[in-house]
């Protein structure tokens, strides 16, 4: 990859998929795959209503340990781009929390790509998601099954 | 040796604080552990064996075998549930 493909960004703003996705193969005729993934704010979850999150980070780590995973995306497949864009502060329902897009030469190592540096930052990534729901608010539990997702990687 | 101890998320609001200067007489992440847990109440219940929190020392997660060098930021927090 040439210097500068990879895009990582932690920001209290909305993002927009079609304007990243556009800047990635803007201006160049050698990238035959893009694929991304859209994290959105549920309405529930664990059996009630959510009305609004607040996503906490650790600044300085967030954005090494994201760098970090797209490096390792790099040096397992063969990539042209790679962006991520994760938000923090508050979030309502519906609205956009965290978004990866890889591109590449052909679709296998973009869609692995892209699976991968998901599946990590849910396990790597220090962000905290704090609910309101009618019960009041909740710190979100970490999930067994994304350490599962996350170990199937490190599979030989 | 001194430490800056950050705090994150649900721990931060448990123990009451963000960030503190420790003095660590030990080296490794668990001779911090061992200190806090020696404080009682939370900070014993939080951060006692078998509960799930995560270390990270110079903003890379660690295990609690690890090493601290001196003037390190190292920060206790829960795991993470981001994405």
């Amino acid at each position: 990859m040439k210097p500068g493909s990879i895009k990582i960004r932690v920001q209290s703003e909305p993002f927009d998929l079609g304007v990243e996705v556009n800047a990635m193969s803007n201006g160049r005729t050698d990238i035959g795959a893009i694929a991304s993934f859209v994290g959105l704010a549920r309405d529930h979850n664990d059996g009630s209503g959510v009305t609004a999150m607040t996503l906490e980070h650790y600044p300085g780590m967030t954005e090494k340990a994201l760098a970090t995973l797209a490096d390792e995306a790099c040096a397992r497949w063969t990539l042209l781009d790679v962006t991520v864009i994760h938000r923090v502060g508050r979030l309502l329902p519906g609205d956009p929390i965290v978004l990866v897009a890889v591109a590449s030469s052909h679709r296998g190592d973009a869609f692995a790509a892209c699976e991968f540096i998901m599946d990590a930052l849910k396990t790597r990534a220090p962000f905290w998601k704090k609910e309101d729901t009618p019960q009041g608010e909740r710190w979100v539990d970490a999930r067994a099954s994304d350490d599962t997702a996350a170990a199937r990687w490190d599979a030989p | 040796m001194t430490l800056r101890v950050l705090y994150f998320a649900r721990l931060r609001e448990r123990f009451g604080v963000a960030e503190e200067p420790i003095e660590l007489a030990g080296d490794r992440v668990a001779d911090l552990i061992a200190l806090l847990q020696a404080r009682g109440g939370v900070w014993a219940e939080e951060l006692a064996a078998g509960r799930a929190f995560r270390v990270a020392v110079n903003q890379d997660i660690v295990a609690l075998d690890a090493a601290i060098p001196d003037q390190a930021e190292v920060a206790i927090f829960p795991p993470v549930t981001g994405g």
